[in-house]
């Protein structure tokens, strides 16, 4: 069976959604039913600890890895004072590095990415960072002990798709650890594209909560990196740039 | 460059012959933009602009929900004190006015937080007047100390601190700060600000630097639309932000359009600024500005406000009191009068009614970091 595993532990689904952005939350669990799911993301800072009726957490249903995410984090030791809490609270030891100081451009923090990956991997988190692909950056977070590494395939939220490919095929190619690309995903034949170039998985959340049906589009990226799976392994015919004519011009020499 | 020298490449534009001047080709152009820069933003507070508030409108609504998705950030002002040594001619709380004045105790800040926190809410905006006798910066930070108990996120409005002032208030766990310019314009800032420490026009104006250099995460500031030429103010306002956002890119950076509000005693000055001009001016902001947030208060009305939602609005208040003591039954008069006096779980239900999330809960002053 084509199964991804992060950390040893063996997920069904290519498919990583977010929870942020969505008009009600209470849309979550069909959301992840529909996109067949098995990790959410969740930004810790909406999380209200000391009001679990209100709090995001209680729309996740039973069996889902939960992967809280370090958003609001300017600097490691913020991600690591995140990363602590959400241990303290009962969030388990999955943990999405994300290690933001630029509000504009919502682009990561290589440097302090690594720094915070180091930290808490060190602590016994399995920990996904979120990064620019870079690989000089993302050797050193497999040196850091990540699980997983998450390179953009353009802004948060901007929906541009993979504006980074060649960075990421670089990235497939020279990282033995799952490759799972976060961000800039705005429509599923990104989503098939990602796969097909290798990605192990994709996350995504924007395309999906702010549809005027997220259901429906959930279902819709489930099917796209099913296929954008299924091409990579079956393996796609080079690309060209003129016509390859069926029979070529030689074949009478073979009559 | 601090921004009080920045600002000054701009002071010299003959604002009425651009905003006259504008065409509606220009309006496309810089609507087919991906980028704008502070020519396009004159071009979108132009009169030639006015006339295409639906296009501005349509362009800002997909901008915002890319940006924002369709979370809007709840929060509740909290008034420690009224006292003020201030004279500005806009507020009631000004100096020269005879109203009553008080400043909570301890214990009163406990009520009005347990009052406050009963409703859901647990982002809270405290206020004071000026006075360094009544409300010093360390009887703010003993506030925050109680006020962390039940909020997961303090911010302040008060009167301009010293950059180490605003860094002992972070240490004590404020994590953002509001603060108005109230007008760019630094001649009418001086006359509307006759008396006091708030007539230092550079001390206000460079506020949000002195707090962004101690690392606090978010600014919030605006002018109080009514007092000066709104597009002129607006623009600054843009200006200002743009360059916070440039000069801290850490920083969460957002904008209140504040509308002058009845007061004690009727300020002979104001301008209106009529709801059309409101909306190209949030539009205008929005595409300047796409990543910063926008705050709306309850100055607004109910209707207005829901209305408004899709035009980039990120942040709102709700179950608000401008009175000291308004929640425990001890209200002095308020600083403006509201015009949405709904309650919090009023304005939850109609966001999401909307097809909005109330965001109550955005931040967790446990996670806050020690400054860099």
């Amino acid at each position: 069976m084509d199964s991804l595993a992060i950390a040893g532990r063996t997920v069904r689904s290519r498919l990583i959604t977010g929870s942020g952005k969505y008009q009600d939350e209470a849309l979550i669990p069909a959301i992840l039913a529909a996109a067949e799911c098995d990790i959410i993301t969740v930004a810790l800072r909406r999380v209200d600890f000391d009001r679990p009726a209100d709090n995001i957490l209680r729309h996740i249903p039973e069996g889902k890895i939960l992967l809280p995410n370090t958003s609001g984090a300017r600097n490691a030791d913020e991600a690591v004072r995140i990363a602590h809490l959400s241990r303290a609270m009962g969030c388990g030891d999955w943990i999405k590095v994300e290690v933001i100081n630029d509000q504009k451009y919502l682009l990561p923090d290589n440097a302090e990415t690594i720094r915070a990956t180091e930290i808490l991997a060190r602590e016994g988190f399995i920990v996904l960072p979120y990064m620019s692909p870079d690989l000089a950056a993302a050797r050193s977070l497999v040196r850091a002990g990540a699980a997983a590494i998450m390179p953009l395939g353009s802004p948060i939220g901007s929906n541009q798709g993979l504006k980074t490919l060649s960075l990421l095929e670089i990235m497939i190619a020279e990282i033995d650890l799952p490759i799972i690309i976060d961000a800039g995903i705005g429509a599923p034949s990104h989503a098939a594209q990602a796969m097909e170039i290798g990605a192990d998985a994709v996350l995504l959340n924007t395309a999906i909560a702010t549809s005027d049906n997220p259901v429906l589009m959930a279902e819709a990226f489930k099917h796209a990196v099913r296929a954008g799976r299924l091409a990579y392994l079956a393996g796609c015919g080079p690309v060209s740039s003129g016509a390859q004519p069926s029979s070529p011009l030689t074949g009478f020499l073979h009559s | 460059m601090p921004f009080y020298e920045y600002r000054k490449q701009y002071t010299g534009i003959n604002f009425n012959h651009v905003f006259s001047h504008a065409t509606s080709a220009d309006v496309d152009a810089v609507l087919a933009k991906q980028s704008i820069d502070t020519n396009d933003y004159l071009v979108l507070l132009s009169d030639a602009a006015a006339a295409r508030l639906e296009d501005l409108a349509q362009k800002t609504r997909t901008l915002t929900q890319r940006h924002f998705g369709n979370a809007v950030v709840m929060y509740t002002p909290l008034y420690l004190s009224n006292h003020c040594v201030n004279e500005c001619a806009y507020c009631s709380f000004s100096k020269r006015h005879a109203i009553e004045r008080r400043t909570l105790s301890f214990d009163d800040v406990g009520r009005e937080a347990e009052e406050i926190a009963r409703t859901g809410m647990r982002h809270v905006l405290i206020l004071t007047g000026e006075s360094r006798k009544h409300t010093p910066p360390r009887f703010v930070g003993e506030c925050v100390a109680i006020l962390r108990d039940y909020f997961a996120s303090i911010t302040i409005e008060i009167y301009a601190l010293s950059a180490e002032e605003y860094g002992d208030l972070i240490d004590a766990g404020v994590d953002g700060l509001t603060i108005y310019q109230e007008t760019y314009d630094e001649k009418l800032y001086a006359d509307l600000h006759a008396g006091g420490p708030k007539a230092d026009y550079r001390f206000r104006i460079e506020a949000p630097e002195r707090a962004l250099s101690q690392n606090i995460r978010s600014v919030n500031i605006g002018a109080l639309l009514g007092l000066h030429d709104p597009r002129i103010d607006a623009f600054f306002t843009g200006l200002h932000a743009a360059y916070l956002q440039k000069t801290f890119p850490a920083a969460e950076v957002a904008v209140s359009f504040p509308r002058l509000r009845p007061l004690v005693s009727e300020f002979s000055g104001a301008r209106t600024v009529a709801d059309p001009l409101f909306v190209q001016l949030l539009c205008a902001f929005r595409l300047f500005c796409t990543s910063a947030g926008i705050t709306i208060s309850t100055r607004e009305s109910s209707r207005f406000r829901g209305n408004i939602l899709p035009l980039g609005v990120t942040r709102m208040s709700a179950g608000s009191s401008t009175a000291v003591g308004g929640r425990i039954g001890e209200a002095t008069v308020g600083q403006f009068e509201i015009a949405d006096t709904r309650s919090v779980a009023e304005v939850r239900d109609e966001l999401v009614r909307l097809g909005y999330q109330p965001v109550m809960h955005d931040w967790n002053n446990k996670m806050y970091g020690e400054r860099v």
